[in-house]
């Protein structure tokens, strides 16, 4: 799956892979909070079966970015599609039925489900979520029945089989960032988008949430995360698109993205080789953006 | 002290056919505050067009009940529909808003003396009950004793059928509830984003939600006044709104039991509450400086208040919640 033909003209200057098949291209995205520009990207593309990462820091508009892809909000411009279809004024309902599924920064288990129920409203296209058909059991059980054991499955993969059937509220905030991606899975998506799934996650279940992530490449999904965590990013990514101020500043793999002095400038900051008072002080300087 | 008495009347107010209405009213708010978290306080909005919508084309165009049945259906939808259109998209404050003012522009227009030969004005709407008597099998001019409570034939029907209302309606909630459009309800309640990156329809589920309560919130209303045989204004003021989320607080919020017990032990208690200060006031057993005949019935309200006050402090689950529910701090 890797090895797509290349193409003549890559679709995006930027773009360092000539293979390029991009199953999500935003196009001159921009969205304003009054006189701040929140996100002003050119051109943005994540290709087909490959691990992207979106860097850049805090306040650089990455989770803001994310809501306008996913229908969360709205852009004052531009244009997106995913696979090949244009969805800028798709509500957030209708991205996720097209198969580009998300999680969430903060994250948001239902607290008052159990882990199972959690699950089990993941599924799409389900016959007993209409209104007529809810009061009849028999019309649903079956259905019913290949969701939980494909939920079973995946509880089974992220470790939280034993957690089945206590309410989310009571998991640990790393459980509920599996949790958050296992109910996103169980909605077959093509592009699953992770805001920060590193972030507040301890170094051991951190091993096993990249192994995870991996794994949907392995199954043939295409993974779009946002972290700040520089291991992880380095680690599993096929394609680094670095964000500072709204705007993309570099593209490329992690080894290159880590040798771009533009990044290093906007991420470290440009005085990051200084004292940490001086350093502190300058980004006091440069005041700080809202995240 | 008449303790015996006061046990009937008090047993007698939470289980008469007034009650059943109460609770039919309660458990469609339930189904929007508890199971959807869609905090209407336009309640009594709801039971007022199901007792209005019913009672005019009988009574002021001779339309026979299964015709008036459906028009009322059809108005209960159409309110939950012009609702929700404009403020489901907005935050849930936004919908508390609307619904109240909304349900108070209701009564204030049944109310006003311009719409009187529509909606009868301060006089209700009345006559309209004649079907529900001669569907009636049992004498209705018959009393009946309980206790030392005496009812006539036509109460001690209605609060049959009544009841029977509320077991059909909660064992319908039950069904939905378990089935996986219930799962998506409590979900939106949890946490509407989180349904919506899921696929959900969010906006069509709160519709939906929105007008299952509406509707049975409406044939509550119906019965209340179809138990007094007249539909009147008084009957739905805010207090009827409160008097629900009362209910289905001390019953378990999102629970199908929840109105029912709810109901129930609301009534009693402040039934009881007032027949005991009044019989303890007309006795002298109260100091005056306390409570007096006068005042007795503001007491009432101050102690059945405080009452509730210390279930919700102590037990804030409601009698059926789930304890476990409460310990995650919901938003």
């Amino acid at each position: 799956m890797s090895d797509e033909p290349t193409s003549p003209i890559p679709a995006d200057p930027a773009s360092l892979d000539p293979a390029s098949d991009p199953i999500l291209v935003a196009e001159g995205i921009m969205r304003r909070f009054g006189g701040l520009t929140a996100v002003n990207v050119e051109h943005f593309e994540v290709q087909r079966n490959k691990i992207t990462a979106l860097i850049g820091p805090n306040g650089a508009g990455k989770t803001t970015f994310f809501n306008l892809l996913t229908g969360f909000d709205t852009p004052d411009s531009g244009t997106s599609r995913f696979n090949g279809k244009l969805m800028s004024e798709t509500s957030a309902h209708k991205v996720a039925q097209m198969g580009m599924v998300r999680t969430f920064q903060l994250t948001k288990a239902l607290s008052r489900l159990t882990v199972m129920e959690n699950m089990r409203l993941g599924a799409a296209n389900q016959r007993g979520e209409r209104f007529w058909i809810g009061p009849f059991k028999f019309l649903w059980r079956d259905e019913e029945t290949a969701i939980t054991e494909k939920a079973d499955e995946l509880l089974e993969r992220f470790k939280l089989d034993h957690m089945r059937d206590t309410f989310a509220g009571s998991l640990s905030g790393g459980q509920r960032k599996l949790l958050e991606m296992a109910r996103a899975l169980m909605t077959d998506p093509e592009l699953i988008m992770l805001d920060e799934p590193m972030a507040g996650v301890n170094p051991a279940l951190k091993q096993s949430l990249l192994g995870h992530v991996k794994e949907l490449k392995n199954e043939g999904r295409t993974v779009l995360f946002v972290e700040h965590d520089m291991d992880m990013v380095h680690e599993i990514s096929d394609r680094v698109v670095v964000m500072a101020q709204g705007e993309i500043i570099a593209e490329g793999t992690a080894m290159e993205i880590s040798g771009n002095q533009d990044v290093i400038d906007a991420y470290l900051g440009a005085h990051h080789d200084l004292d940490i008072g001086e350093m502190t002080d300058a980004l006091m300087e440069e005041g700080e953006e809202a995240p | 002290m008449n303790w015996e008495l006061i046990f009937w009347n008090a047993l007698y107010t939470a289980i008469n056919a007034a009650a059943a209405g109460y609770c039919i009213v309660a458990a469609g708010l339930n189904v929007h505050v508890g199971y959807t978290g869609l905090l209407n306080f336009g309640q009594a909005g709801f039971a007022a067009v199901g007792a209005y919508a019913f009672s005019i084309p009988i009574v002021e165009y001779g339309w026979s009940w299964y015709w008036a049945l459906p028009l009322m259906l059809a108005c209960s939808v159409a309110l939950a529909l012009l609702l929700g259109l404009p403020t489901l998209r907005l935050r849930a404050d936004y919908l508390a808003i609307v619904t109240i003012a909304v349900a108070e522009i209701i009564r204030l227009f049944l109310n006003s003396t311009r719409f009187t030969w529509l909606t009868g004005g301060t006089d209700g709407r009345n006559g309209w009950t004649t079907f529900f008597e001669d569907l009636n099998p049992i004498d209705n001019t018959a009393r009946f004793n309980m206790g030392a409570q005496s009812i006539d034939g036509y109460r001690l029907f209605m609060a049959i059928v009544g009841w029977s209302l509320v077991v059909l309606i909660s064992v319908f909630i039950w069904a939905l509830m378990r089935s996986p459009w219930g799962r998506v309800l409590k979900s939106i309640r949890e946490d509407e984003d989180a349904a919506r990156a899921l696929g959900k329809n969010v906006l069509a589920f709160k519709m939906q939600s929105l007008v299952l309560g509406g509707v049975i919130g409406s044939i509550g209303g119906l019965w209340l006044s179809a138990q007094k045989q007249s539909a009147q204004t008084g009957e739905f003021a805010t207090t009827l709104t409160f008097f629900a989320f009362l209910i289905i607080v001390l019953g378990g919020l999102g629970r199908v039991k929840g109105p029912i017990v709810g109901t129930m032990i609301f009534f009693f208690v402040i039934q009881f509450v007032d027949n005991l200060l009044q019989q303890a006031t007309r006795n002298e057993k109260i100091p005056e400086w306390i409570v007096d005949t006068s005042n007795f019935g503001v007491v009432k309200n101050i102690v059945a208040g405080l009452a509730l006050a210390l279930l919700v402090v102590f037990r804030p689950q409601g009698i059926f919640g789930d304890k476990r529910e409460q310990v995650f701090d919901v938003r």
